[in-house]
């Protein structure tokens, strides 16, 4: 079977810094792929490349069969790729469901404005914002925002969501919300690809991590064998705190 | 469906007053006056498309008025076409030349952007001034024969203003339906964060285009009937730049982003104007009083007096668009 | 030939004033993020400040630079704090247009005291002759007056704690507040001090050819070609930009019509601006 997506020898420079380094690695269907590192290991800006809002210096991104490295970002919607972004970008002064809408009307089946709004009620259900539907963008809590950004990338009725740190500043239990709309996503025959810096959360929701450092990608494998590499250790070590995480996992 | 949105109606009914209310009582004084509000709401209209919408301040959306007008006193006069097919043609010509202007300077995001029309309208206007066919910087005349064969000259001037009220109503109409359409959606989510439209889909490159194009057709065909009606054009009238910013001042006064407040900001502003222009004590005056109402709007009311209506009645917002 | 080689020297000289002209502008851009559209018509007021300081005191004129200079640093906080002030912060389209606001007020006061009808400050410096042509004194003495104030602000910015601190908010304001800097009165006296320039340089301008309130529309023109060539926050780059400016436009001048120089130029700014709309503005995203 060929994977959904299939990311080989991507790097990506930004002047004398390599963000990414010919980092390979590939994702299949109704997967929920893990990619974790120390700050600053390129994280994003992967993301940034597989969903074309970077073009990459070298290597190739395919993503369902189709070469998909040269494509805009709004083009990989099309095909069924949607994300997240870490820092949020609601639209403030329209509505949650005119931000939802947004997604659905220019996702990939590109909906007429009456189903798009159908599938933006719909989704709005599914990650508990339907109580909000009409307030602006502006007036939600950082929480709220989080759930915002992954109900306007559902919207677009993905085969992969990329989710760049969704669980990052929000309380245990809003976490524990999150981590059941991540569930209920995949069990809903989407994959997802997910940056994430709370350890037990992604350890726990993964089937399989990558973990990338300065650039490069320093293992790959189920969760348990990522926490238990030398490696990937090491290079948490310069943070004690996720090193220590990582053996706790173990 | 946009014949269930009361403004719809609220428009054509508007629209019919105008054009008719003059014509009824013959009162040429009035047509002249109810023409320039006409011209302000659709300057002021089709700028919304731009600033309103898709958040790109132009600050030379005259161009496409003065081109227009150009185009089309070229096409009736020295062609001798049709008035009228020549000022759908000057719209033609003009949003074209929009569309491939636009596909390099929307490039350039916000201030950028706002900076390059500056350019794009002096070297118009500077381009216009040498060129010879156009009459370089004396312009054109309309020769008088030419309102013969449109019946004379007083049947050629009600003729016209009908045209204008109707170009007026259908930029309100333009701006409504844009307004409740997926394009606009798409429009809107440009304006609210350009990088995060294109993250979730929107071509924004081709919505820019396309809007900032649509943006210049009905201020080109006005452009075109106007100057026919005045009977001359010469580069430093068609593209004044001071019409340009008093557009902005009309649509931030009344209210960006919203079908009625751009009209309501055109129509109040045209009359403030015409009532400062003929005071004898405050016509030197015109442009620090439409340059200390744009500064108040800016600091202290940003969506203009329907944004004030929205804040005072919410409800207001899902009737008065 | 040597029409051309007088053409160009002529063109160096009176693009340092349009490099002056421009460092006010970018400076202003640079530190606050703030496209200040006042610049034209604060450039015309200095036009304006010379007019009316030579009518009384007929000194040298280039000595009026000086109660000009402190009389543009006062008009500068004026402005700051009725159109700039209140605007930081919110979208960059706000103080455009609030900039914009103040400069259609200035234009409409300086259109009823004066009318749009030109005027000139009768000054003339005694210049010396090469071959056949006469460089004249004004053209010389404004482009040095240019030179010495663009030194004088490089050393400002460089060498004294209020420079530095300018600097410091243009690189990162909240890592400079965090150091103390009061970034409000930072942001003020920068704004002072382009307003400064600007009218200084408006007022080298009325030493070399007449004017109307009118004037300073196309020098801001300019001065947006060459903060646009120059880059954001670099004041002598600017200066030089303003001297490439000046060159390119005395290289020219023989062989078109005068007509057509505004083509050129406003021509040009689009397609530098489009050329260059990552290169040199807009901020990397991460």
């Amino acid at each position: 079977m060929t994977p959904l997506l299939e990311v080989s020898g991507v790097s990506k420079r930004f002047g004398g810094l390599l963000a990414v380094s010919d980092v390979s690695f590939s994702l299949g269907e109704r997967e929920i792929l893990g990619l974790i590192g120390p700050n600053g290991a390129g994280k994003t800006t992967l993301f940034n490349v597989v969903n074309g809002v970077y073009k990459g210096d070298k290597g190739t991104v395919k993503f369902a069969g189709e070469d998909i490295t040269k494509c805009s970002p709004n083009q990989v919607v099309h095909l069924g790729l949607a994300r997240t972004h870490q820092i949020v970008k609601p639209l403030q002064d329209m509505t949650v469901l005119e931000n939802v809408t947004v997604g659905a009307c220019f996702g990939r089946e590109y909906l007429a404005l009456k189903p798009a709004r159908n599938v933006a009620l719909e989704v709005l259900e599914r990650v508990g914002l339907a109580k909000s539907a009409e307030m602006s963008a502006r007036s939600l809590t950082i929480a709220g925002k989080k759930r915002l950004e992954v109900a306007r990338a559902l919207a677009a009725r993905p085969k992969l969501l990329l989710l760049d740190e969704v669980l990052a500043g929000l309380n245990p239990t809003e976490i524990t919300h999150m981590i059941g709309i991540v569930r209920d996503i995949r069990d809903g025959g989407i994959s997802v690809f997910m940056i994430e810096h709370v350890m037990q959360a992604i350890m726990s929701l993964s089937d399989r991590i990558v973990v990338l450092s300065f650039g490069q990608k320093l293992a790959e494998g189920k969760p348990e064998e990522v926490a238990r590499d030398p490696q990937v250790i090491e290079a948490y070590l310069g943070d004690p705190d996720i090193a220590e995480k990582l053996k706790e996992n173990n | 469906m946009i014949l269930r949105r009361p403004v719809f109606w609220l428009i054509l009914v508007f629209a019919a007053l105008m054009a008719f209310i003059p014509f009824h009582a013959n009162d040429v004084s009035m047509r002249e006056d109810l023409i320039l509000v006409a011209l302000a709401v659709i300057l002021a209209s089709n700028l919304n498309l731009m600033i309103g919408y898709t958040g790109y301040v132009n600050f030379g959306h005259i161009v496409f008025y003065g081109l227009g007008g150009y185009v089309g006193l070229y096409l009736a006069t020295v062609r001798n076409w049709n008035l009228v097919l020549a000022a759908l043609a000057a719209g033609l010509v003009v949003s074209l030349f929009a569309l491939a202007l636009g596909m390099g300077i929307l490039r350039l995001r916000g201030a950028y952007f706002a900076l390059a029309t500056i350019g794009v309208l002096l070297a118009v206007q500077s381009f216009v001034a040498n060129f010879d066919p156009w009459g370089r910087s004396t312009g054109m005349y309309v020769d008088f024969s030419a309102y013969q064969r449109l019946g004379g000259a007083r049947h050629a001037l009600w003729m016209t203003y009908f045209l204008v009220i109707g170009v007026m109503a259908l930029s309100m109409i333009l701006s409504l339906g844009i307004k409740i359409s997926k394009f606009g959606l798409g429009l809107f989510a440009i304006r609210e964060d350009e990088d995060a439209a294109v993250v979730l889909g929107v071509n924004t490159t081709v919505f820019k285009a396309i809007i900032y194009s649509v943006s210049a057709f009905l201020p080109a065909v006005a452009g075109a009937l106007m100057f026919y009606k005045n009977g001359m054009i010469d580069p430093s009238i068609a593209f004044e730049f001071m019409l340009s910013l008093e557009g902005i001042v009309m649509l931030m006064l009344g209210g960006k982003g919203t079908v009625v407040g751009a009209a309501l900001g055109g129509g109040l502003y045209e009359k403030l104007r015409s009532y400062l222009l003929t005071s004898p004590k405050l016509s030197n005056f015109q442009l620090v009083i439409a340059g200390a109402l744009l500064l108040l709007v800016v600091l202290f009311a940003p969506g203009g007096l329907i944004g004030w209506l929205y804040r005072l009645v919410p409800r207001a917002r899902k009737v008065i668009e | 030939m040597s029409g051309i080689l007088a053409s160009m020297i002529d063109g160096l000289l009176i693009g340092s004033v349009y490099g002056l002209a421009a460092m006010g502008l970018s400076l202003i851009w640079g530190v606050m993020d703030v496209i200040n559209l006042t610049h034209g018509s604060v450039i015309a007021l200095g036009m304006f400040g010379m007019y009316i300081l030579f009518a009384a005191f007929p000194v040298n004129a280039y000595f009026l630079l000086l109660p000009i200079l402190a009389a543009g640093l006062l008009l500068g906080l004026v402005i700051y704090w009725i159109s700039v002030h209140w605007v930081i912060g919110r979208s960059q389209l706000s103080s455009l247009l609030s900039t914009f606001a103040v400069n259609m007020m200035i234009i409409g006061i300086g259109t009823a005291i004066w009318s749009t009808s030109p005027y000139n400050v009768n000054f003339t410096l005694r210049g010396f002759t090469v071959g056949d042509y006469t460089f004249t004194g004004n053209h010389i003495a404004a482009a040095t007056a240019a030179v010495i104030i663009a030194l004088a602000l490089e050393l400002f910015l460089y060498r004294t704690r209020p420079g530095k601190a300018i600097r410091a908010v243009a690189d990162n304001r909240e890592a400079a507040e965090l150091m103390g800097i009061s970034s409000t009165m930072v942001l003020a006296l920068a704004f002072a001090i382009g307003i400064a320039l600007a009218a200084s340089s408006g007022a080298l301008v009325s030493t070399l050819f007449p004017f109307t309130i009118l004037s300073g529309a196309g020098y801001q023109m300019k001065s947006f070609v060459v903060t646009v060539l120059a880059g954001l926050g670099k004041p002598l780059g600017a200066l030089a930009a303003g001297v490439l400016l000046g060159l390119l436009e005395g290289a020219v001048t023989p062989f078109i019509a005068v007509s057509w120089i505004p083509l050129i130029e406003f021509g040009l700014f689009v397609v530098v601006l489009v050329a260059f709309p990552k290169g040199i503005f807009t901020r990397a995203t991460a």
